[in-house]
């Protein structure tokens, strides 16, 4: 089968962002009928290859064919012509035109898009929707089915099952096999390795902008993971040991407690407390209310019942200002909201200081600089690209909304999924500060969307269910299992009913 | 962070604005006529044809101003554009009979256009904000409506006049209504009813997701540009209907006027959002307060101040309510 | 040549020097031995109130607003000081100020509380403002204006024949902005609020007192100068600073101010204010009629500015 051209060949694709390297060297071959995974950590520059292939923008060097002619794109619109067809991780949907305007921007036709809303089991939307009015998820497969209604040659699906709950990721697998068993191809992109082995052929991984290996996924779970890593930190996946429980110091006041908090449909009659020195995961599924249980605490949104108290007293809560005085600081679901994208490494993290109209005055240069560079020291962020904060990776930029706190100082880290699309060496530095800050007397809430990593990093875990807390354990006990029963809202004895 | 609940207590919600959106305006204009007629009982077919013909030029500067704002762009250049079509048609019909003036005015129409397609090249080339870009070249067709008339003056044939004034058809319907809604209708119906518009909404919602849709967003943008252009030649036109000379600086008002009247008929600043019907009872609006303040007997100079302070208030308010529901 | 243009692209404040020098060696060449020391008095002289005035509007922008209300602003505070004169050159400065302060303030609640587009606040504060000074001037036809000596000798007069005074002012107004946006927390604050106002709010930042401080700090140095303006004519009408307002954006922006907020400084601006001075003398210079200048001027700065664009992107 490698007498044929391949239906995509793309040699030596380079792209440089001002003074950023995005892609040195991409080589990428696809086959007709292939499901092909793109992998590589945060930064590797999957997302920019895929954007130079749809033509968002030009390549700076290399070259790439389409069934053997030599093939570039000036516009999405013409990749789309030439049956090449891409699926962001934004959906590309214009949020004030209605669902079916947005398909005749497309130039699709809408029985297709309809036939495909109905393999994807999203027929319900009516198409009369203004597209701002759709939930986020159904938005993606919007975008898909309207990309697959297009008959593209080639489809490319860029990260398509990160915000899907599993059944409609399910779904989604379904019809990307049916679209590549009627021969055409796919270019898919994940960080889940289950889903890369289940469904495609064979992957490509890059490393800093260069490709650094082609091989079938069969089996190569741990030859992707060390190609994309380059070194033995691929380790980081094996799990430490489970620590003890803290020992409850029932004598002082915990670092924060909740008391039936409640907010709109989302949360009801939530309680629970951290200790200090503790560091208490939350699990949850997509959307049982862990974000408005972290944002209320955090000052960002306002609670309807129920209070907060932080070391024992009462906080009242309307500004995220408020919580930061009480020491309960926030480290959101979505880094880039938290940061200043064109400023430095140094601003951002000092910009916490400037909270208080008493610090509009002079700077002490010597003392800011100080503290930031002990907070980037700690947090080991590459600071070669820290002139502007948007150029770092992914890993680095979580770094730096974490290293504002260290830096600012506070009692708990309210930390929301840090680890959410970040490389495994990232991670493994993440899980360490956690701990650390704990050994310090500080307290961390820490909800994570990845269940093994309470085990991980945590010592107690709390399980969201519905806005209300539906398990409690400590950490040596949270395995998938006890976690997903809880997470699933089932209890030890329904689930054994259940089961039988 | 979506949250599931407001979803379903907001399609009301979203009901009643909606519901807002289309009568809000028209309901605001008949309340405003009422009140005219309350403070001044003589007020009769012949001032809502002066108002009429009054607001001609306005309801066209905001036409020309919300097909810019709603492709995600704004123009701050509306003002001396009129002027360049003010002064044009001026000079060019001073000495021609009425015939020969219709055609001029097809002239007008084409140099509209094509400052407009200047405008929207340069936004869409030079990659200059459109804020900057626009108050720049308006400065640039100020000097343009200087070099053609240096001081008011030409004209046009009397006929030519009086073609907004009157009421030929029905003595409620003043005839500069009638072209009102006419050269409005030709302009925004071919846009809304085709594909152009649909790419125009798109760009000035979402230009990266409408580019990633396969719209060339800034051919898009230049449309939009080229179309308030025309809008702004039969707007400067208007003007020599209204006054009967051409004057080089008389167009400066339509530009901050021109945004008041997209701000107060419900266009989104922000861009694909917003109709056409909202912006001309707005410039309605914007002229019935200074005619009803003559009515009262105030000093007509209040007028300027009243404007400013209408456009401060409504979105001052707008601010303050959109403000309480996000904190509700 | 690529070297060059990535060092410039790295220093875009050389560049737009460059620039500078260029507008000064074409200004000698149209007529040469106009460049002489009296020729930069008077350049920097007319420089003053604009770079002042864009002082503000820079503040404004680095927030990713605009203030489109200033011209008016300068108009105002130069009109209320030559009708209220005679009242005292101390309560006639007060006054001045004081309209910039009161449309600093309106601008403040409708952009920082009631979050109105600072470009459609502005511009109706601006309309206001205007419509005032005609009312008032109507009330104010009896009394003679004029313009207080000590504006006058800060807006038109030298030391030693030679160097403006108000070259002193606006050196003290160009080091607090400058010391202002490196140095201390309200001008890190302006950066932080243009480039990512969600990200001051989660990181404990009161947003609104921040752009509220600025539109205010934006109207007073606006209203300040007015009365270099009004100094310099010695004569105020109602459309003294209208020629203002296109040149107090435009040099911001030549001067490398993103109108996105977040990026640029006062420097540039600085730079940028004394590029469109001797741009207005070299086309003086040039002999052609004014409508002609207009667009020539106009054109020069849409060209500029696009350079700028592609140079920094």
């Amino acid at each position: 089968m490698n007498e044929a051209p391949p239906l995509l060949h793309i040699r030596g694709v380079a792209k440089t962002f001002g003074a950023v390297r995005a892609l040195r060297s991409a080589d990428l071959e696809v086959r007709a009928g292939e499901a092909h995974a793109l992998m590589g950590a945060n930064g590797a520059g999957k997302s920019t290859l895929v954007k130079i292939i749809t033509g968002v923008f030009p390549a700076d060097a290399g070259e790439m064919t389409l069934a053997g002619q030599p093939a570039a794109f000036r516009s999405p619109a013409e990749a789309r012509r030439a049956g090449i067809v891409s699926v962001y991780q934004d959906p590309a949907i214009v949020p004030d035109l209605t669902v079916a305007q947005n398909m005749r921007l497309a130039r699709v036709s809408s029985d297709k898009v309809k036939a495909a809303m109905r393999d994807l089991g999203v027929e319900r939307v009516d198409l009369k929707t203004v597209a701002r009015d759709v939930d986020f998820a159904l938005l993606r497969l919007i975008d898909l089915a309207r990309a697959l209604a297009s008959d593209p040659r080639i489809l490319m699906l860029d990260e398509i099952t990160a915000a899907l709950p599993a059944d409609l990721s399910e779904r989604v697998f379904k019809v990307v096999r049916d679209f590549r068993s009627r021969g055409a191809s796919v270019i898919f992109i994940s960080h889940r390795m289950a889903e890369i082995a289940m469904l495609c052929d064979r992957a490509t991984v890059l490393r800093d902008g260069i490709t650094v290996g082609v091989t079938p996924t069969k089996g190569a779970e741990e030859t992707i993971v060390n190609l994309m890593l380059g070194s033995d930190v691929a380790k980081a996946t094996t799990a430490p040991a489970a620590r003890p429980a803290r020992p409850e110091t029932a004598h002082e006041a915990p670092a924060l407690e909740v008391k039936d908090l409640a907010y709109g449909h989302a949360l009801h009659g939530v309680s629970f407390r951290v200790n200090r020195g503790e560091v208490l995961g939350v699990a949850a599924l997509e959307g049982q209310g862990q974000e408005e249980l972290f944002d209320c605490i955090a000052g960002v949104r306002r609670a309807d019942a129920g209070e907060v108290r932080a070391e024992g007293r009462v906080l009242k809560l309307r500004h995220p200002a408020d919580a930061i005085r009480a020491g309960l600081v926030l480290v959101p679901a979505n880094r880039l909201v938290s940061l200043l994208p064109q400023r430095s490494v140094q601003e951002n993290v000092a910009l916490a200081a400037f909270g208080r109209l008493r610090s509009w005055g002079p700077i002490a240069m010597g003392e800011e600089r100080r503290r930031v560079d002990m907070a980037v020291r700690k947090l080991q962020i590459d600071t070669r690209a820290a002139a502007e904060v948007r150029r770092l990776s992914g890993g680095n930029m979580q770094k730096v909304v974490i290293a504002r706190w260290i830096a600012a100082g506070f009692k708990t880290l309210l930390c929301f999924d840090p680890t959410r699309g970040i490389d495994m060496g990232a991670k493994k530095q993440i899980y360490a500060l956690m701990r650390e800050i704990a050994d310090q007397g500080l307290s961390v809430l820490l909800f994570t969307s990845e269940l093994p990593e309470i085990r991980l990093a945590c010592d107690r875990a709390i399980v969201l269910f519905g806005g209300q807390i539906s398990g409690e354990m400590p950490a040596a006990e949270a395995d998938e299992a006890r976690l997903l029963r809880a997470a699933h809202g089932l209890t030890r004895a329904e689930a054994a009913a259940a089961l039988a | 962070m979506t949250d599931a609940a407001p979803r379903n207590t907001g399609s009301s919600w979203r009901t009643l604005a909606r519901a807002g959106r289309f009568l809000g305006m028209p309901l605001l204009l008949a309340a405003s006529l009422a009140a005219t007629v309350a403070v001044h009982p003589d007020f009769g077919s012949f001032e809502i044809q002066s108002l009429a013909l009054g607001a001609l030029p306005l309801a066209l500067a905001a036409a020309a101003q919300a097909i810019v704002v709603i492709s995600g762009g704004i123009d701050l250049s509306i003002g001396s554009m009129i002027a360049v079509s003010n002064v044009l048609s001026a000079s060019l019909m001073h000495h021609a009979d009425f015939r020969q003036s219709l055609a001029l005015s097809i002239l007008v129409l084409v140099a509209g256009a094509g400052q407009g397609l200047l405008n929207g090249l340069v936004v869409a080339f030079s990659r200059i904000p459109d804020v900057v870009a626009t108050l720049t070249t308006g400065f640039i067709w100020g000097g343009v409506a200087l070099l053609i008339l240096e001081r008011p003056g030409g004209g046009a044939p009397a006929a030519y006049l009086n073609i907004g004034a009157g009421a030929d058809f029905w003595p409620w319907l003043p005839n500069a209504l009638v072209m009102m809604i006419v050269a409005i209708a030709a302009i925004w119906l071919p846009i809304r009813l085709s594909r152009i518009g649909l790419l125009i909404y798109a760009a000035g919602s979402d230009p990266v997701a409408a580019f990633r849709s396969g719209v060339n967003v800034m051919q898009a943008r230049t449309i939009a540009y080229v179309f308030s252009g025309i809008a702004c030649a039969f707007g400067g036109m208007a003007l020599t209907m209204t006054t009967g000379i051409g004057a080089p600086l008389a167009g400066a008002y339509y530009t901050l006027s021109s945004v008041a009247a997209v701000v107060i008929g419900g266009v989104s600043l922000a861009g694909g959002r917003g109709g056409m019907v909202g912006p001309v009872i707005a410039a309605l609006l914007l002229t019935l307060a200074p005619m009803v303040l003559v009515f009262l007997g105030i000093d007509p100079n209040y007028g300027q101040v009243i404007q400013g302070t209408l456009i401060v208030l409504v979105v001052m308010i707008a601010g303050f309510f959109a403000f309480l529901q996000e904190r509700k | 040549m690529s070297a060059v243009l990535g060092f410039l692209r790295g220093h875009t404040i050389y560049a737009l020097i460059l620039l500078l020098a260029v507008f000064v060696i074409g200004v000698e060449i149209v007529r040469p031995g106009t460049v002489t020391p009296l020729w930069a008095s008077n350049t920097i002289l007319f420089a003053a109130p604009l770079a002042i005035m864009a002082g503000g509007q820079t503040l404004v922008m680095l927030t990713g607003g605009i203030d489109l209300s200033v011209a008016s602003v300068a108009t105002g505070a130069a009109y209320l000081l030559a009708t209220n004169a005679s009242a005292g050159s101390a309560t006639a400065i007060g006054l001045a100020l004081l309209v910039g302060v009161i449309v600093g303030l309106i601008n403040g609640i409708g952009v920082a509380l009631l979050r109105v587009q600072p470009l459609v606040m502005t511009l109706g504060t601006g309309l206001m403002t205007g419509g005032v000074l005609i009312v008032y001037s109507q009330h104010m036809m009896a009394s003679q204006p004029h313009v207080p000596d000590i504006i006058q000798t800060l807006g038109a007069g030298r030391v030693f024949g030679l160097v403006p005074i108000d070259l002193f002012l606006w050196l003290i107004i160009a080091a607090l902005i400058l010391f202002g946006l490196q140095r201390t927390g309200f001008g890190r604050l302006l950066y932080a609020v243009g480039d990512n106002r969600e990200a001051c709010h989660l990181a404990g930042v009161r947003v609104w007192r921040v752009l509220f401080a600025n539109y205010v700090l934006c109207a007073i140095l606006a209203a300040i100068a007015g009365l270099v303006v009004v100094g310099g004519t010695n004569a105020a009408d109602l459309s003294l600073a209208d020629s203002y307002l296109l040149p107090s954006v435009a040099c911001v922006v030549i001067g490398g101010t993103s109108i996105f907020g977040g990026r640029g400084g006062y420097a540039g601006t600085i730079v940028g204010a004394l590029i469109l001075t001797v741009l207005t003398g070299l086309l003086t210079l040039l002999d052609v009629s004014e409508p002609i200048k207009q667009i020539l001027y106009g054109a020069i700065i849409l060209s500029l500015a696009a350079a700028y664009a592609r140079l920094t992107e």
